[in-house]
């Protein structure tokens, strides 16, 4: 079945089952392997992208959900995003495996909460794993970023 | 994927020659590098730099970059030497090679927090070496002195205003004499090392979402397979049923496998969606009825062995029944998963004539053994080529998941990405071995001891690996940090039995230090509060600064370290404000330890509530570390073990039932969040002494914080929880 939607500001357009996650429509059919598998149940937040705007787990999100809408990736993130910068001023990534979707968490809630306290962060974060424990400074950078 | 093309073969024979000191094993493969044959225009001095025509310098990663940071403190130490902007070199990772071996391990293996021990003085001379070469080079152009010659900034002047690229003369260079005698420039002339500023040359494609992992890598032609494989450990496919799988829409194929069944697809969701259409039936092999109640009877049977003895002095026994006072306590240890953030995955292309195997590995040089063996091939006939790895703590040692898919490349004759599900990961990883420990102590009469023994019974794990290494019972992984046992006892006896659980266990991110860190320091602070002495105080006091050479715990610094002990706890004790009032529920823990020839202190301040959750809000560290070549990736593995070890100690814990792991996802196994991480992790780093070599830092913390997270639940409580996890389960528990 022909699905498309915007992506990163472009047309896409799959054929692909439509209760096919999201996440694997971007990774496989499209090639955009910024966006990583963690958990498969939305329990990781690897796979965060945008939708129209909002964060969502691409792994819960069937791509016959989301055509003729909005969909942005860490690909689509501009590289002067004050969330990117501030990821590579304060070298916050250390495997980097989990950190697009931390970003585009970061992202979404920068948008919707310009001086974010230690309890939103707290709150709006706590679904992304990362184990390799960058969180200090996923917190820093989140503070430089809203200060951006 | 440019960061992953590799050098040229001829490369390697000469950069063999140029570093090959110190080299434990003498695999060579002489087919690992046809990527690169073509590559024209470069020129090699030796296997760690590769000069363009163009003045490009590349510099090679022989160790796996999962986070800690080699793919630019290792280069770093190249550059130095070789006088050029680390931030203008290429970094490309290394194929398997005998030149790549990692002389502190014995294979071209990333681990053990040797990174770095290994590459301080080798890496240096690769730089300088090379470097010399293109000055020779240049002086020979112009008929100088290459003493009257100077490099720097990737290039090279000579007298009378003369000046060449390093480009220039890199086909020259890389024809003439590798130097025998290369001198190092003094830590006092350091330009890069142990620059405060220097950014992560990898942080940019991390943040554009490009570098290329494992599970990232894509191929003409590529099919995916997902994997069903025996939930219960050690099962084997008895028989399966595809019927409904093979129809299902993009499946190519439905094929048996030594561990189990994979179905190959167009994408991965299509291979998921298939797989779980198969119904198997499962030969449940030797641990079929496993559980905790049998783990944990099995090995408190084993603990009464006497096990063997792996340090001695005096005679512990009859000085513990002289002894004033005798103390003794047990401690349970859980089972533990990796969990790195990237599933096990790897993509094969195995032909008729050769293999290609593309993998986020800790331990490049098995793989063409084992997938040699697996596919018929030989192991030159076998291209590996390493990615970037989504997290490994030990994992991605080891090799089993590049097995399996050659196995089914070979099986469907195509090129396939095998990509495990979270469910894959957690129910087929080799364990952080859990254990049973016990510990007395007899002091005299000031309180001051006389006899210790440690009794430590586990899974060994370097028996399933690396048998060589076990020796008249002892696995030096199961040892560690109580071989190098830091206080001075005239008579002493320390043991070990090697027991199998029937969960497989795995080298873990610290390996025994986690084990016995806990309950080394967790004993000696009971003891100190049962005293009522000071337990910073206390374990100064009875630091041991002199004594035999340590014989088991070979990655350490094997010999007292009582001094640089004594400096990071009295230092510690300042930083973290010890002895200050505390509310109620409020607490702190010390911990000190030496491993990887890094010595350092935790003080730990956290609360417990009413419901016994542990808040962790602070951890203070001082650090003797010696040089520390990226200061700011040094404390960003500081607060990686941190979180690491917290997860651990506060929630990790991995049970089996019917002979399977219990646990799924990281719902069932729960790991340190945004919300759980502590506000503030203060890190204070000692200056090196001279001469001093880097320890390593990629591991230590881990069992440092746990042991110090327990001291400071009693602390704060009056609870001694000797069963971890710390969770309001096991500290309920405690309180009986």
């Amino acid at each position: 079945m022909n699905i498309s939607f915007n992506l990163n500001g472009k047309q896409a357009a799959v054929d692909v089952a439509p209760d096919t996650p999201l996440l694997w429509v971007l990774r496989d059919t499209l090639g955009m392997t910024g966006t990583k598998f963690g958990c498969g149940k939305a329990l990781c937040g690897a796979c965060t992208v945008h939708l129209n705007g909002m964060a969502v787990r691409s792994c819960q999100t069937q791509v016959g959900s989301v055509a003729g809408q909005k969909v942005t990736t860490i690909e689509g993130l501009a590289a002067t995003h004050p969330v990117k910068k501030a990821w590579v001023a304060l070298d916050v990534p250390q495997c980097g495996y989990c950190q697009p979707g931390q970003m585009m968490q970061a992202a979404a809630l920068l948008a919707n909460n310009k001086r974010p306290s230690d309890a939103d962060i707290d709150a709006w974060m706590s679904g992304n794993i990362c184990r390799c424990g960058t969180y200090p400074r996923i917190r820093a950078a989140i503070k430089a970023a809203a200060k951006a | 994927m440019d960061h992953i093309n590799q050098p040229a073969r001829r490369d390697f024979l000469k950069g063999s020659a140029a570093v090959g000191g110190g080299l434990a094993l003498g695999f060579y493969l002489p087919g690992a590098s046809k990527v690169a044959e073509a590559q024209a225009a470069t020129h090699s001095p030796n296997a760690w730099v590769k000069i363009g025509t163009d003045n490009s310098v590349t510099i090679m990663c022989a160790r796996s970059e999962m986070g800690q940071d080699v793919y630019t403190s290792l280069t770093m130490l190249v550059a130095e030497e070789l006088e050029v902007d680390v931030n203008k070199v290429k970094v490309e990772f290394a194929p398997p090679a005998e030149v790549y071996i990692n002389a502190l391990l014995g294979g071209q293996i990333t681990g053990g927090s040797t990174s770095v021990r290994d590459g301080w003085e080798k890496l240096r001379k690769a730089g300088a070496s090379a470097r010399m070469m293109l000055v020779n080079a240049a002086a020979q152009q112009w008929g100088v002195d290459a003493g009257q010659c100077k490099a720097a900034g990737g290039s090279i002047t000579g007298p009378g205003g003369k000046k060449v690229t390093y480009g220039q003369v890199a086909e020259a260079a890389s024809k003439l004499e590798v130097p025998k005698d290369v001198p190092l420039k003094p830590v006092s002339e350091f330009k890069q090392v142990g620059n405060k500023a220097q950014k992560r040359l990898d942080t940019p494609a991390k943040v554009a979402g490009t570098a290329t992992f494992g599970i990232d890598v894509r191929v003409p032609n590529m099919l995916y397979a997902a994997v069903a494989m025996p939930p219960m450990i050690g099962g084997k496919v008895a028989s399966f049923n595809d019927a409904r799988a093979k129809n299902m829409p993009g499946v190519k194929a439905v094929v048996q496998y030594s561990r189990g069944v994979a179905v190959v697809a167009d994408s991965y969701w299509q291979a998921k969606k298939a797989k779980d259409l198969l119904q198997i039936t499962w030969d449940e092999g030797p641990n079929a009825n496993n559980d905790m109640g049998k783990v944990w009877g099995g090995l408190k049977e084993a603990a009464s062995q006497p096990g063997a003895v792996f340090r001695e002095a005096g005679d512990a026994d009859s000085a513990m029944k002289g002894a004033a006072k005798v103390y003794e306590a047990t401690y349970e240890l859980p089972f533990l998963s990796h969990s790195p953030m990237e599933p096990m995955n790897t993509v094969a292309d195995v032909r008729a004539d050769g293999a290609t195997i593309i993998t986020p590995t800790q331990f490049q040089q098995l793989v063409p053994f084992v997938v040699a063996g697996a596919t018929g091939l030989k192991p030159e006939q076998i291209n590996v080529i390493t990615t970037f790895l989504g997290g490994g703590f030990g994992r991605r040692v080891e090799v089993d998941y590049t097995i399996d898919a050659a196995e089914i490349s070979k099986a469907v004759g195509a090129p396939v990405k095998m990509v495990w599900s979270r469910e894959d990961d957690l129910t087929h990883d080799s364990y952080r071995p859990g254990g049973i420990y016990t510990a007395r102590m007899g002091v005299d009469a000031a309180g001051k001891p006389v006899a210790y023994t440690y009794h430590g019974t586990s899974p060994s794990i370097s028996s399933r690996l690396f048998p060589s290494i076990v020796k008249d019972g002892i696995d030096p992984f199961a040892v560690e940090a109580i071989d190098n046992f830091p206080y001075a006892v005239a008579n002493h006896k320390l043991t070990y039995q090697m027991h199998d659980a029937g969960i497989t266990p795995g080298y873990w991110r610290g390996v025994s230090h986690n084990l016995n860190c806990y309950v080394v320091e967790g004993f000696i602070d009971e003891v100190a509060h049962a005293l009522g002495k000071d337990p910073i105080q206390y374990r100064i006091d009875n630091l041991e600064y002199e004594g035999e050479k340590h014989k088991w715990s070979g990655l350490s610094a094997g010999i007292a370290v009582g001094g640089r002990m004594k400096t990071v706890l009295e230092q510690v004790r300042g930083k973290s404000g010890w002895g200050k009032k505390l509310p109620e529920g409020r607490g702190m823990g010390v911990a000190v330890m030496e491993g990887y020839n890094t010595v350092m202190a935790a003080v730990v301040e956290l609360s417990v509530t009413k419901n016994y959750d542990v808040i962790v809000d602070k951890v203070t560290y001082v650090v003797d570390a010696g040089p520390v070549i990226h200061p700011d990736q040094g404390s960003a593995q500081m607060e990686s073990c941190t979180i690491y070890g917290l997860s651990a100690c506060l929630f990790g814990e991995i049970t089996v039932k019917n002979g399977g792991v219990e646990q799924m996802n990281f719902d069932q196994y729960r790991v340190v969040r945004m919300n759980e991480t502590p506000k503030s992790i203060d890190i204070t780093w000692l200056p090196a002494a001279k001469d001093q070599p880097p320890g390593g830092l990629g591991e230590p913390a881990t069992a440092v914080v746990q042991a110090a997270v327990g001291n400071a639940i009693f602390s704060a409580t009056g609870i001694r929880v000797r069963r971890m996890p710390f969770t309001p389960e096991n500290i309920k528990g405690a309180m009986a």
